[in-house]
């Protein structure tokens, strides 16, 4: 790029992130309707289960956990998208993540918010929940869990807001031109007086890198912590050491699955072709490609540990999930979340983004049923008794997860018509150190 | 007050923020756990069932109950032709919501291919998976070692359910439909009548009888005799007919505990056997007969229609 075009990058980057905040179409508004017409059905759901009790579900005393909690690993799993995307590859210095953070960043906060929310909608006694604060005991991994999901939200709120600040500035300086007053005090408000000095800059810089290196530590712990829910129980399955790590591989597999899917629809949506290009869907597919790898390994060496001894519980579970009533689950797991993504990461037919997106389309419903496959059988199988436990979801449960699917949508909605969904400043600087670095006869990496 | 601010050093207010965080940090352990933490300390885990005595000594009066199932006296009461008789007074005498019953009778089988019963109470565990994994000490184990659940604190989160490895957890999934009886019952968690909706429910051994020097309703209800409470540290057990010394009970009987490789420390356990001594034989094919609730229908089998306009709800 030459220097001279800089000027024409950078007003054509700001009028194309811009214009979801200025224009708003029927299409949003549509859509707007239409997920909150889910949420608000799935909280009259909620009121049902509220007045029945969890009666209301599928649940009984044998198979006592089932889609909620099967969602709640499922969105934190999704969480680790922002933490991959955004403080994994800043650490590494890799330069093309630039126009990808900020939504892998908000895909984060939104599928905390919503997989925080799936273990108070599974209690029995929800209003209750302030005794855990009161009461609270740190031998439960519950306790654990609320403190590394708080943590980990608000690590990813002030990683979100970090590299926004500029962005807000922007937004003061360009589009306070006939926005109410409030709208332009908020703006003001959280653009904290920047005015893109040197010094801001170096402090913003310096604030940004400490918080990619906190977040890493803080997810790896969600996941580890979400785990010990299950690893710490004497249950065929669960029962396992590798269970934390398992977990933190498979949210590293799914949230790279989501980041890729919304950046297709984004993409396509608010027209960032330029900017959201083959090459980051190519490069992800390899972080993809990489972390199914990393779960078909632990997939592999769990099954083949604990069917080498075959205890009698958990042969019993080896028959459920291969060949008994899980079996369906189990091997459509298999095929589409490592058969035919692993086909269509490695063998390059076909359109790159739409091979690349079929693949992590599969990959997020093999996880969905993951959970499922983790949580169920174990349950099912007998510990005392000889008959096996049943579930069968209710429509109060899949009015619910219907609910939290689309607040997960909403959440990210609402967000892109809030606040830039691309880091304009940074990609703007990356674009100034290229053409610098090619007019002073470097050889700039050309993606 | 701004006199005194300004007067706040660092070292000050880092010294006094420390402070805070500590008193918060012990406040924030219930009190249970607490005399837990002073208990462990004196006592030492898992001591009662390896020394009796000892422990009787360390702790002064405290008891730690205990049974024991003789399973060679066991018949299921096929015999006499009713729903075993420990579930049926158990769930009479705790106005038990309907499909759950805290002493479950099990068939199992023996080595040759006949089968035995099996009475399964709450084991009260000393290693108690349940009350390890508990989030606001609801479930709890009292001083006499019961594993207990205060149904004004559980919050409903199940962790328990999933972590006992014998399936003596009950939920309340909706609102228990008992006698009105029940409801003129004052609860206590040693008697925990009536139910709660969404709150976990189990096998107590009937502590609050224990202490007046009344049997449970499971070892009264027994017609053969085969269960035997007592106190670990007096070493003492009876099943209302008999009195004998748990110890040496125990060993001359050669007592088993179930799942003991799990290390969960049950406090119940089995002399084997297929009630023979109640004139049963192993190949005896009769079933055992469901136990009675006169109240509620059974929750668990009941679900929600497909759709919100559908039947049930």
């Amino acid at each position: 790029m030459k220097a001279g075009d800089i000027g024409g990058y950078r007003e054509r980057l700001e009028r194309t992130v811009f214009n979801p905040l200025t224009q708003t179409s029927v299409g949003f508004y549509l859509l707007v309707l239409v997920l909150l017409g889910v949420v608000g059905w799935g909280l009259y759901a909620y009121i049902v289960q509220l007045r029945f009790g969890l009666l209301a579900t599928g649940l009984r005393d044998q198979v006592m956990w089932g889609v909620y909690i099967l969602n709640f690993v499922f969105f934190l799993g999704i969480a680790m998208a922002g933490t991959v995307i955004s403080a994994i590859l800043r650490l590494t210095h890799a330069g093309w993540r630039t126009p990808i953070t900020r939504m892998a960043e908000i895909i984060t906060v939104a599928a905390l918010m919503i997989g925080g929310l799936m273990p108070v909608i599974d209690m029995g006694r929800p209003e209750r929940v302030w005794e855990i604060f009161v009461y609270g005991r740190f031998q439960s991994a519950i306790v654990w869990d609320i403190l590394v999901i708080t943590t980990y939200l608000i690590g990813s709120l002030i990683y979100l807001y970090l590299p926004l600040i500029p962005d807000f500035a922007l937004m003061r300086d360009r589009l306070s031109d006939g926005a109410s007053t409030i709208k332009r005090k908020v703006i003001n408000l959280l653009a904290l007086g920047w005015q893109n000095t040197v010094e801001q800059k170096h402090r913003l810089e310096k604030a940004i890198g400490i918080m990619a290196i906190a977040v890493v530590p803080m997810a790896v712990m969600t996941h580890t912590v979400a785990s010990f829910i299950f690893a710490w129980m004497l249950r065929p399955g669960w029962d396992s050491t590798i269970y934390g790590i398992y977990f933190v591989v498979g949210a590293l597999f799914s949230g790279l699955a989501t980041v890729l899917i919304v950046m297709a629809i984004t993409r396509r949506v608010f027209h960032l072709e330029e900017y959201i290009t083959e090459k980051h869907f190519r490069y992800l597919s390899y972080l993809l490609l990489t972390s199914l790898l990393l779960y078909l390994y632990l997939v592999v060496t769990e099954f083949l540990a604990i069917g080498y001894k075959l205890k009698l519980e958990e042969k019993e579970l080896l028959n459920l999930l291969f060949t008994g009533q899980a079996a369906p689950w189990f091997w459509f797991f298999i095929i589409a979340g490592f058969v035919i993504p692993a086909f269509l990461l490695v063998f390059r037919v076909g359109q790159t983004i739409h091979r690349i997106i079929t693949a992590a389309i599969f990959i997020n419903m093999a996880m969905w049923v993951s959970r499922l496959l983790i949580i169920v059988p174990t349950l099912q199988v007998p510990q005392i008794s000889e008959s096996l436990g049943v579930y069968t979801p209710s429509w109060v449960e899949w009015s619910i997860t219907a609910a939290a699917f689309a607040g997960f949508i909403l959440i990210f909605t609402v967000a892109s018509k809030l606040i830039p969904l691309v880091s304009i400043w940074e990609l703007a600087e990356d674009a100034e150190t290229e053409a610098h670095s090619e007019s002073t006869g470097e050889v700039a990496e050309a993606g | 007050m701004a006199d005194k601010n300004k007067d706040l050093s660092r070292r000050g207010f880092i010294k006094k923020s420390l402070g805070l965080a500590g008193l918060l940090g012990v406040m924030s352990l219930p009190v249970p756990q607490l005399m837990k933490l002073r208990k462990d300390s004196i006592a030492g885990r898992g001591l009662t069932s390896k020394n009796p005595a000892n422990q009787a000594q360390l702790e002064g009066k405290a008891r730690a109950w205990g049974m024991v199932i003789d399973l060679k006296k066991c018949d299921g009461c096929v015999n006499i032709e009713t729903p075993p008789q420990c579930t049926q007074a158990c769930i009479n005498g705790h106005y038990g919501p309907n499909g759950q019953q805290w002493i479950e009778v099990f068939e199992k089988e023996l080595a040759g291919g006949g089968h035995y019963f099996m009475p399964v109470p709450c084991y009260q565990c000393e290693n108690a998976p349940c009350a390890n994994v508990c989030p606001v000490a609801a479930t709890y184990h009292d001083e006499d070692g019961v594993v207990l659940v205060d149904h004004n604190r559980c919050i409903g989160c199940r962790m328990c359910m999933a972590a006992c490895p014998y399936q003596r957890r009950f939920f309340n999934w909706g609102t228990p439909k008992l006698p009105a009886a029940a409801a003129l019952t004052k609860y206590s968690p040693l008697y925990p009548v009536p139910a709660v909706k969404g709150t976990v429910i189990k096998c107590m051994f009937c502590a609050h009888f224990l202490h007046d020097g009344k049997l449970p309703y499971c070892v009264k209800g027994c017609p053969t005799k085969a269960l035997y409470i007592g106190d670990l540290n007096e070493d003492i057990a009876t099943n209302g007919a008999e009195v004998v010394q748990f110890s040496k009970f125990l060993d001359e009987n050669s007592a088993y505990r179930y799942k003991e490789e799990l290390g969960t420390q049950p406090r119940v356990w089995y002399l084997p056997g297929y009630g023979q001594l109640a004139g049963r034989t192993p190949r005896d094919h009769r079933p055992l007969m469901p136990p009675q609730w006169l109240w509620g229908d059974d929750d668990s089998n009941r679900c929600v229609g497909i759709w919100p306009w559908g039947e049930d709800f």
